[in-house]
């Protein structure tokens, strides 16, 4: 069963909580302005290594974030800071792993978007596509195995993920133990600079649900909103015993496939289509359309000011000092081998 | 009663899925099936659940044992053949391997090769390993070469907190036997002085080790005494153990299964001409498979591979130089 959840009616998703309206927007405006601030200090010189961004999938990836709980596992890819962010992911741990602190999760060993924490629920994700679906299903393999009940597990991948071999092994594999997976495919029109045509030959990467006996979920991933009830209902579906579920989200990369990249081979005509709306605009003017500007206009200051905050923090804290890494790759002694003058 | 090198295998891993809840199989056709050589017969019946059939997905398979290890379980995934781990090459290397460096948090699993060649099959069904996975940081790889350390070692391997790629060989899987499971075993990562010789080391491990001792027999008839090393780990590395050796003959020979290009018999050769040039009193040899695929048709493939007689033709130049 696939179905492509679109037009007026479904856009206006009314029965919404307002809490939930307001971690999603929160976490939106939280990573647009944690990844506006790392993409400054990029070009001032400040961040060693790449710098990706998740503009214009903020409302997909935080639908998801959203749609966890405690106790569920969550293996975001590099676009997704505000699924992070609504998960509950700390905010300094993105800011410690781009600046390389040695107090952030990955000690300066990893950087930029590979940082998670298991003990949090958050698959730390290796630069492979497709590799993190079959570690999210291992991690619910174990929870299978253990007796515990109602998690769900969720991972975010791009379409240029779904052309891997780990996206079908992992997708497949999950199908075959019927365990709740919820994978979610940001279709954004580019995998660095190779368009869809390149990509895949199907009408709609939501076909591909019928072909491993899932669930799909279509929907216009530019509406946060409409990102938040069709997200909410597929982890919802996989929590009841569903099994795994494909949401597959249309909407575009607002940005390079990194900072270096300026992302001038994107097709004018899909920039200037609906796919190509700002998601975190869409949400604000639902916001306003419905009176609550104010309190938009108030989560951005305290997104601003804490990021603010987290930057000048870290920005005082230790880097990695050589002569203190352990350079130790195993946790067994001497699994590890010193080189000769050690 | 014996038991065979298989056998010990098998025993290994239901002695380990009675011990630890937290251990679990996962490989093709080692549910019912007993899989493809029969490592894990009886198993999914003595151990309902715990023991499952997976999809032809080598890459899935190793992606699930990582999050699965992750999240605190001790999976064990076995391979049909050593050869398909290559499919599931991502995962190992770059996520099970990488993990504890990269979070700090362990990544407890084993990953069982049916490793080298046997008669008849050919380039895709009898590779060793052990180089590829040797090269990269985080992962342990043993080489068992004894039907005591095929138990103990996969024992070892289960209990330990990284991730251990484990080379059982094929060709000793039905015709090596012991009298009975070992009940102490020798120290992890120690190579083993299997036999004593004054007059040249020759350092082995897996199926090796049985020709390497072969060798050495053939030689004691011509009044040269070998010393057979084996390495039972290859990585890491126990290089004090082929030092020592080394120190009381003089000569080193190191025999491996695996292609000619680099690997753990150039490294043992690497080891010691730099940290013991002084111990030798000839140039190190070493002595590998020939450098094409395996071949099927065994008249190639007994010529392909070091065996007996090529080792002691090689101890013999070692010892006339």
């Amino acid at each position: 069963m696939a179905t492509r959840t679109a037009g007026p009616k479904a856009m206006s998703a009314p029965h919404l909580k307002t809490d939930i309206t307001e971690n999603l927007g929160r976490a939106m405006l939280r990573a647009r302005t944690v990844e506006d601030k790392l993409a400054s200090l990029y070009r001032a010189g400040r961040i060693v290594g790449g710098v990706y961004l998740g503009k214009g999938q903020e409302g997909l990836s935080a639908a998801g974030g959203v749609s966890l709980k405690q106790g569920d596992v969550f293996a975001p890819l590099i676009r997704d800071m505000a699924g992070r962010l609504a998960f509950g992911e700390p905010l300094i741990d993105a800011v410690r792993t781009y600046l390389g602190s040695r107090m952030g999760p990955m000690k300066g060993r990893d950087g930029n978007i590979h940082r998670g924490d298991l003990s949090r629920g958050i698959l730390p994700m290796i630069s492979h596509l497709g590799a993190m679906l079959s570690a999210t299903v291992g991690v619910l393999f174990a929870k299978r195995m253990r007796g515990e009940k109602g998690g769900v597990g969720l991972t975010c991948v791009g379409d240029g993920a779904t052309s891997t071999g780990s996206f079908h092994e992992g997708l497949n594999l999950a199908a075959v133990e019927k365990l709740p997976l919820v994978t979610v495919v940001a279709d954004n029109g580019y995998a660095y600079s190779t368009p869809n045509q390149r990509q895949y030959a199907c009408t709609d990467l939501l076909e591909r649900a019928k072909g491993y006996g899932i669930e799909g979920h279509g929907l216009d991933g530019t509406d946060p909103e409409l990102c938040l009830e069709v997200v909410g209902r597929a982890v919802q579906r996989a929590r009841d015993g569903a099994g795994p579920q494909l949401v597959v989200g249309r909407l575009l990369r607002l940005c390079g496939h990194g900072e270096h990249d300026d992302g001038r081979y994107v097709d004018e005509k899909l920039r200037s289509s609906s796919r190509g709306r700002d998601c975190l605009v869409v949400m604000e003017e639902k916001m306003k359309g419905r009176g609550r500007g104010r309190d938009w206009e108030k989560w951005k200051e305290e997104a601003q000011r804490e990021v603010e905050e987290v930057v000048a923090e870290v920005s005082a804290e230790p880097v990695p000092d050589p002569f203190e890494e352990s350079w130790r790759a195993t946790v067994t002694e001497g699994a590890t081998e010193a080189l000769p003058e050690e | 009663m014996s038991v065979t090198y298989l056998e010990a295998i098998r025993a290994a891993q239901e002695k380990a899925l009675h011990d630890d809840p937290k251990v679990f199989i996962y490989g093709q056709d080692v549910g019912r099936f007993g899989g493809a050589f029969k490592a894990t017969k009886n198993l999914a019946e003595k151990f309902p659940g715990r023991v499952m059939d997976s999809p032809i997905s080598e890459d899935a398979m190793v992606g699930m044992a990582v999050g699965a290890a992750m999240d605190g379980m001790r999976p064990v995934v076995e391979m049909q053949f050593a050869d398909f781990s290559t499919v599931g090459l991502n995962q190992v290397l770059n996520h099970a391997a990488t993990t504890y460096w990269r979070t700090g948090r362990p990544c407890p699993m084993v990953l069982r090769l049916p490793s080298g060649g046997t008669p008849g099959s050919g380039p895709f069904h009898s590779q060793s390993m052990e180089t590829i996975y040797s090269h990269y940081p985080g992962l342990v790889v043993m080489t068992p070469a004894t039907v005591e350390d095929a138990y103990s070692m996969l024992l070892e391997a289960i209990g330990m907190e990284d991730p251990v790629v484990f080379c059982e060989h094929k060709l000793l899987y039905y015709h090596l036997k012991a009298e009975s499971l070992p009940t102490e075993a020798v120290p992890a990562f120690r190579a083993r002085v299997a036999r004593a010789g004054r007059d040249v080391t020759c350092v082995a491990y897996s199926a090796m080790l049985h020709e390497a001792m072969a060798a050495a027999e053939e030689l004691a008839a011509e009044g040269y005494e070998a010393e057979v090393v084996d390495l039972r780990t290859v990585k890491p590395l126990d290089t004090d153990t082929i030092l020592a050796s080394v120190a009381r003959t003089g000569r080193l020979l190191a025999v491996g299964e695996a292609w000619p290009w680099g690997g753990a018999s150039a490294e043992v050769v690497a080891r010691v001409a730099s940290e013991g040039f002084e111990l030798l009193d000839a140039p190190p040899k070493r002595l590998n498979a020939k450098d094409t695929p395996i071949p099927y048709h065994p008249n190639l493939w007994a010529a392909h591979r070091p065996t007996a007689v090529r080792i002691a033709a090689a101890l013999r130049e070692v010892l006339r130089y």
